[in-house]
């Protein structure tokens, strides 16, 4: 066909076609760039790896394991050990894990399945609310309202009906390792039931229906049809809850007392491994800062791990869709 | 079955009850919310007025003063945090979303959601040990980084999730007109979920706003104005430590009043966010 009589369409997709093609440069300029931006979360978690492991070094030189299982916490001789504070962070976590725990899987459960529609939203809002307060603020509060309420009315309480257990004996201070756990509680109550509440939606209808179907009450709905399939899926969110409390510092700094020691009573001040090295790593030089720096790895590695398993329990968790 | 009768009655009570429990539950949950506005807004209305916005803190003893400082040293930081934090979180977040394979992205994805649980504190040694010990000095810019660190992880994943959520059409379109992909993705899709880009970086924004233990070793907190960037410089949630932890009752009152302005602008940031998504929950 010659080009005399091509219509007006064709010559036009024949010009198209003899053009160049647009240049690719500015897209691999551009992709590449954007790569190098979304790698940085691959170079921060080494960089912070590299900086705690590098700044530790003298510790680990020094103390080698004996570091971990040392109770020794004594800037005067230079020696150090990290068990008082590996033991303040494990009882506090623990202590929050066993208040806030059944807290935040109920709340769920009523946000999902009990609550009349009209008060979901307004509850989750205000528990969104709660996890928008800054850590400092709940500690200002600790120290000014919840310690000496606990202190007054809630611990001589606890001491009367079960001071025969060591864990609530013992002369009562006010900020103390019970305070650190509950004030963690509050922080982590939102982040496990917002998760939770979460894995909860995901469960299918059709689960429900069909226990509703063979008779059961809407508890037995709950327990057989819902929770035993979302089980998984809670233990994540707790277990991310477990990540945050022990990460947990400014609250915990301002309540827990602050104070190197292991003691059977929870009465105690206690001493966790973030509250060590907010109160100490600026006045601290030489090998004290580097046991600071062995004790913020320490953290990291275990925070690490516990978000490490949480994430891939949530990630696996079948037909989840869920957003932190 | 034992008794058909009795047994029926019996769960329904239990059904009952453990409604009860819940709801008694939720009702815990939110109560520490409540005490904490309460005594948020009796102390600190009660201990806020104009010198608190305009004047510097005065020595310990003496009354008066204020937090102006703080103020403004909060929002340079978290200017800083954003000059460092923004770039890379967004763009990290149009490479997860527009290009790279599935497995790069899985697990740059899954380092993000590693990175959000990585304790504050820990960046604030982090960074001291690379910036604030080689400088020689504290300094806003540590601070700001170490906020801007926080912030990357937060603004990536909803930026990505914002992205994705632009139908694919809007590509093939652009694309069809012989637009290059980078073009496409600036001037289309990067337009298209702006919003959710912007509410993105305020949530990222309010989450880091009160932030203390990244910036007590990196922008160490200063008692005068700043004017110079590579120096020391004032927080608020560092005014409101430091004034907790002492004995004086003044500082106490100027605590409150600080928590108080720091909680009204974090749910401002988190409110005006509301607004900026109502009425289009797609592009959340």
């Amino acid at each position: 066909m010659s080009t005399a009589v091509m219509p007006a369409g064709e010559k036009a997709a024949a010009a198209a076609l003899r053009m160049k093609p647009p240049s690719r440069m500015g897209d691999w300029i551009f992709s590449g760039f954007t790569f190098l931006m979304a790698f940085t979360a691959v170079v921060l978690i080494c960089v912070v790896g590299w900086q705690l492991w590098s700044g530790a070094r003298a510790s680990i030189q020094t103390f080698g394991f004996h570091f971990l299982v040392s109770t020794d916490w004594d800037p005067v001789n230079d020696s150090y050990g990290a068990l008082p504070f590996i033991y303040g962070t494990l009882v506090s976590s623990l202590l929050a894990m066993v208040i806030a725990v059944p807290l935040s899987v109920a709340t769920a459960i009523y946000l999902t399945e009990l609550a009349p529609l009209w008060l979901r939203q307004p509850v989750i809002s205000l528990i969104e609310m709660l996890a928008a307060i800054p850590s400092v603020i709940l500690g200002l509060w600790g120290i000014f309202v919840m310690v000496p309420w606990l202190r007054v009315s809630a611990f001589p309480v606890l001491r009367h009906y079960l001071g025969w257990c060591p864990l609530f004996h013992g002369v009562i201070y006010g900020s103390c390792m019970l305070a650190g756990g509950t004030i963690i509680a509050i922080m982590i109550i939102p982040i496990i039931t917002s998760v939770s509440r979460e894995i909860l939606v995901s469960v299918p209808n059709l689960q429900r229906e069909a226990a509703y179907a063979l008779g059961a009450t809407r508890w037995e709905v709950t327990r057989i049809a819902v929770l035993s399939y979302a089980k998984r899926g809670i233990f994540g969110a707790v277990t991310l809850g477990l990540g945050r409390a022990l990460g947990e510092t400014m609250a915990v700094t301002m309540v827990s007392g602050n104070k190197a020691q292991i003691a059977a009573s929870l009465f105690q001040p206690g001493y966790t491994l973030a509250s060590v090295i907010a109160s100490e790593f600026r006045e601290a030089s030489d090998l004290q800062q580097a046991s600071l720096f062995e004790i913020g790895l320490v953290l990291f590695v275990v925070t690490i791990l516990v978000n490490l398993i949480a994430q891939v329990i949530l990630k696996t968790f079948a037909g989840a869709t869920v957003k932190q | 079955m034992i008794n058909t009768a009795t047994n029926h009655g019996f769960r329904k009570a239990l059904s009952a009850c453990v409604s009860v429990f819940t709801l008694v539950c939720a009702c815990l949950v939110i109560a520490p919310l409540g005490l904490v506005f309460l005594h948020l807004l009796r102390m600190g209305a009660s201990s806020l007025n104009v010198d608190f916005f305009t004047h510097l803190p005065t020595p310990s003893g003496e009354p008066g003063g204020g937090m102006a400082n703080a103020i403004v040293g909060t929002l340079t930081l978290l200017g800083l945090a954003c000059a460092f934090g923004v770039p890379a979180g967004v763009l990290g977040g149009v490479y997860l979303a527009e290009f790279g394979s599935p497995r790069i992205n899985w697990s740059i994805r899954f380092l993000c959601d590693i990175l959000n649980g990585v304790p504050s504190i820990i960046w604030g040694i982090v960074i001291n040990g690379l910036i604030v010990i080689p400088m020689k000095g504290f300094s806003a810019y540590a601070g700001g980084l170490a906020l801007g660190c926080l912030m990357i992880p937060l603004v990536m994943r909803t930026t990505e999730e914002v992205l994705i959520l632009v139908p694919h059409g809007y590509r093939e379109a652009a694309l069809a007109l012989g637009i290059a992909r980078w073009k496409t993705t600036v001037h289309i899709v990067m337009k298209a979920a702006a919003r959710g880009i912007i509410t993105g970086i305020l949530l990222a924004l309010a989450r880091v706003a009160g932030e203390t233990a990244p910036l007590l070793f990196t922008a160490l907190g200063n008692n005068f104005w700043n004017n110079d960037l590579s120096q020391p410089i004032a927080a608020l949630p560092l005014q409101i430590y430091t004034y907790a932890k002492s004995a004086s009752e003044d500082w106490h009152r100027q605590a409150w009043a600080g928590a108080l302005v720091l909680v009204a602008f974090i749910f401002t940031l988190n409110i005006s966010v509301r607004f900026l998504t109502r009425g289009k929950p797609v592009r959340v």
